[in-house]
C-alpha cells in the first residue's frame, strides 16, 4: 500500500495540469457543499436562538384551550395565572401573554390584528417591555417594524383600536404606539399589537388572566399546574426545524450537480489515462506488479484527487469560510419578503463534524468513481497493453 | 552452451484466434537455453519472436506444449505467480525502452527493487551501481523526455539489470537507435553477461545485434529453421 501510494503521487505529480483541474473543481465543490451546509447551519442556529429569545422562551403553557391556527379558540383560551407562578411571576420569570383578536384603523384602513397584553417586567423574551413601565397613556403600544411599515405607522402615532371584551361586547379606545422594536421573528411583529398584559385584562374583563404562560427555564417543565399544556421549545420550533430540514434536502440537488461536476472531471481523467497509458500499464505488469496492483494504483491516483482537493480548498476556503463566519452573509432587504425567520446578516456555522462528513462523502465517491474505469486494466492483456494497442 | 538449463521448451504451440479463424504464431518449438547463454531468436516480422519471449517472459501462456521457465511451468502459473516470477528472476528490454514518464532516471531504475520491497539504502547501493555500469550517472535527475534515445534504451537496460536477474529478454532492443548507439549497447549487453553471467535472449531482426550473438536460433512461421552457435 505504501508503495501504491508512493507510486500514485509521484504519476499524480507528474500528470501536470491535468491533476491541477481535478483537484480546483474538486476544491471548489469541497468549499461549496461545505458552505452551504454551514450557511444553513448558521441560519438554523440564529432562527432557533431569534425564535427562543423573541416568541418561543424556555418552553411554553397554553390554556388547554388555545389553539394558534384556530383564531375562534381565542375566546375561550383564558384562564387564571395558576398560583403556583407567583414567585416566578414576581422576579419575571415567567411572561404570561393575554390574546385576542382585534382591529386597528391605520390611515382610514381596516387592519385585523392579534392584540397581545405582556406583563411589563418580563425578563424572559427580548420585547422591550420596559417601555411600559414609564408610560401613562391609555393603552400604550410596541410594534415590530414590519407592522409599523405595513401599516404607515411610526412611534408616537396614534390609532383607534376595537376589540370584543369576555362578554362579547365590541368596544374601542385610541392606541399610541410608544416604540417599535426590530426582529427576525416575524410572528411576533407582523399584525400583532403588544400593550401592557394589565390593561388588556382590564381592556377584556380577564383580571388575572392570560392564555400562555412563556417560561424562562426548562425546570419549570415540572409543575404542570391544572388546565394548562405544556409545549416543549423543540414542539414549538418544529416549524423551523422543518423548515431548514426542508431546505437541507433542497441543498442535496446542489451537492448532486456539484459532485457530478467534480466526479465526471475524475472519471473523465481516469477513462483518458487508462486509454493513453496502456504501454505503461503493460510496462508495471511486466515489471512484477500484479493486475489488481496497477487497479489499486489507477484507483489510489484517482482518489489522491480528493486528497490533494480537500488540501487545496483548505488553503483558500479555511480564510474564506473564516472571514465569512466572523462577517456573516447579508440577507438585507430580501429577509423581511420571505416571511422566515432569516436575519438581515447570517453567520455560517462550520462544525469539524461537518467537514469531517462533506471529506469522507467525496473521498468515497472519488474512489469509486476512479475504481470504475480501472476495473478495466484486470482484463487487459499485458502483451498488448506493452504494444499501446487499445483494448 | 553453458551446462544448467534456465528455460526449457517443448512441442509449444501459440494460437490466436483472428477474425478470419485462427493464427498460428509458434507451431512446435522445442529448444532449452541454459545459464549465461547470449541468444538470438531471429526472424523475419511474423516469424513468432516476440510471441516467444512473450510466453518465456510469463506475460503470455501457451497454448498447447510446454514451456519452463527457472523449472516453473508457464501454464501452471496463476498471474500473481507469473507476476513474482517477473518481478524477481526476469528483466525486459523492450524496443520502445518502456520507461515511465514522470520518474526521473534514477526513480525508474529502482522501480523494480521497489517491488522487491529493498530498504532504501540497498535500492540506492543497487540502483546507482547499476547506473555505473551504463554509464548514466550523470543523468540521475534527468526524465526519459531529456534523454537521447541511447540514453533511454541504456536506462531500459539499468532498469532490467538493477535486480540482477537470471535472465534478461530483449525485445529488438536496437530497432530504434542508430548504429553507434547500437553497438555501445550491445558491448554493454555483453559485457553484463561476461561479468554477471545473466543469460540474455533476443529477438531481433537486426543483423548488428545477430553480429553479437553467441547462438542464433533461426524462426520461420512459428518453426525453428535453424539453432546454431557462433564462435567469434
Amino acid at each position: 500500500m505504501k508503495l501504491l501510494l508512493k507510486l500514485a503521487a509521484k504519476n499524480l505529480y507528474g500528470a501536470g495540469r491535468r491533476t491541477w483541474l481535478n483537484v480546483i473543481v474538486l476544491s471548489f465543490s469541497f468549499l461549496v457543499i461545505i458552505w452551504h451546509k454551514g450557511l444553513l447551519n448558521g441560519w438554523d442556529r440564529q432562527a432557533r436562538n431569534d425564535m427562543v429569545n423573541w416568541e418561543v422562551g424556555a418552553g411554553q403553557y397554553w390554556q388547554s384551550s388555545y389553539d394558534p391556527y384556530d383564531p375562534f379558540s381565542l375566546t375561550d383560551a383564558h384562564s387564571n395565572i395558576p398560583s403556583s407562578f407567583d414567585t416566578l411571576l414576581t422576579k419575571g420569570e415567567v411572561a404570561p401573554v393575554l390574546i385576542t383578536e382585534g382591529t386597528i384603523y391605520p390611515g382610514g384602513r381596516i387592519q385585523s390584528i392579534l392584540i397581545k397584553g405582556i406583563s411589563s417586567d418580563q425578563k424572559v423574551l427580548k420585547l422591550p417591555t420596559e417601555k411600559f413601565q414609564k408610560n401613562d397613556d391609555e393603552i400604550p403600544a410596541l410594534i415590530g417594524s414590519k407592522m409599523a411599515s405595513d401599516n404607515g405607522l411610526k412611534t408616537g402615532d396614534e390609532i383607534t383600536i376595537r376589540w370584543r371584551d369576555t362578554h362579547g361586547t365590541f368596544d374601542a379606545n385610541e392606541l399610541k404606539v410608544i416604540g417599535i422594536f426590530t426582529t427576525n421573528v416575524l410572528t411576533v411583529d407582523a399584525g400583532q399589537v403588544w400593550i401592557p398584559l394589565d390593561r388588556l385584562q382590564k381592556m377584556m374583563g380577564m383580571p388575572g388572566e392570560a392564555t400562555i404562560l412563556i417560561c424562562g427555564n426548562t425546570s419549570e417543565a415540572n409543575l404542570k399546574p391544572e388546565g394548562w399544556k405544556f409545549k416543549s421549545s423543540e414542539e414549538l420550533l418544529k416549524s423551523v426545524t422543518d423548515l431548514i430540514k426542508m431546505k437541507s434536502v433542497g441543498g442535496i440537488v446542489l451537492y448532486v450537480i456539484l459532485m457530478s461536476l467534480a466526479m465526471l472531471a475524475i472519471f473523465d481523467t481516469q477513462v483518458l489515462s487508462i486509454f493513453r497509458r496502456q504501454k505503461e500499464i503493460g510496462t508495471y505488469i511486466a515489471l512484477g506488479m500484479t493486475r489488481s496492483q496497477v487497479v489499486g494504483l489507477f484507483t489510489l491516483e484517482g482518489s489522491l484527487n480528493s486528497v490533494l482537493a480537500g488540501l487545496l480548498a483548505a488553503v483558500y476556503g479555511i480564510p474564506l469560510l473564516a472571514m465569512q463566519a466572523s462577517r456573516g452573509l447579508s440577507f438585507a432587504g430580501a429577509s423581511k419578503d420571505y416571511g422566515l425567520v432569516l436575519a438581515d446578516r447570517i453567520f455560517p456555522v462550520y462544525s469539524l463534524g461537518l467537514v469531517a462528513t462533506t471529506i469522507i462523502i467525496i473521498l468515497i465517491t472519488t474512489t469509486i468513481v476512479s475504481y470504475l474505469p480501472s476495473r478495466k486494466i484486470a482484463k487487459m492483456k499485458p502483451t498488448e497493453a506493452l504494444r499501446g494497442k487499445l483494448q | 552452451m553453458e551446462n544448467s538449463t534456465l528455460i526449457s521448451i517443448e512441442a509449444l504451440k501459440k494460437i490466436f484466434p483472428t477474425s478470419g479463424g485462427k493464427f498460428t504464431a509458434l507451431n512446435g518449438i522445442n529448444l532449452t537455453i541454459g545459464k549465461a547463454e547470449f541468444t538470438g531468436v531471429v526472424g523475419p516480422s511474423g516469424s513468432g519472436k516476440t510471441t516467444l519471449l512473450n510466453i518465456i517472459g510469463s506475460l503470455d501462456t501457451p497454448s498447447e506444449g510446454r514451456a519452463v521457465v527457472l523449472g516453473q511451468s508457464i501454464s501452471d502459473l496463476n498471474v500473481k505467480q507469473a507476476a513474482l516470477l517477473r518481478r524477481s528472476k526476469l528483466g525486459f528490454i523492450f524496443q520502445s525502452y518502456n520507461l515511465l514518464p514522470v520518474y526521473t532516471v534514477f526513480e525508474n531504475v529502482e522501480f523494480p527493487l521497489l517491488l522487491l520491497k529493498l530498504d532504501e539504502s540497498q535500492r540506492k547501493k543497487m540502483v546507482l551501481e547499476s547506473l555505473e555500469w551504463l554509464g548514466l550517472t550523470d543523468k540521475i535527475k534527468s526524465k526519459p523526455a531529456q534523454l537521447s534515445g541511447g540514453e533511454c534504451q541504456r536506462v531500459a537496460i539499468a532498469r532490467a539489470m538493477v535486480k540482477k536477474p537470471e535472465i534478461v529478454l530483449a525485445d529488438e532492443p536496437t530497432a530504434n537507435l542508430d548504429a553507434a548507439n547500437s553497438h555501445n549497447i550491445l558491448k554493454t549487453m555483453v559485457q553484463l553477461n561476461n561479468e554477471l553471467k545473466t543469460t540474455f535472449v533476443f529477438a531481433t531482426h537486426d543483423d548488428k545485434v545477430i553480429s553479437y550473438l553467441k547462438r542464433k536460433i533461426s524462426l520461420i512461421d512459428g518453426k525453428v529453421l535453424k539453432d546454431e552457435i557462433i564462435k567469434n
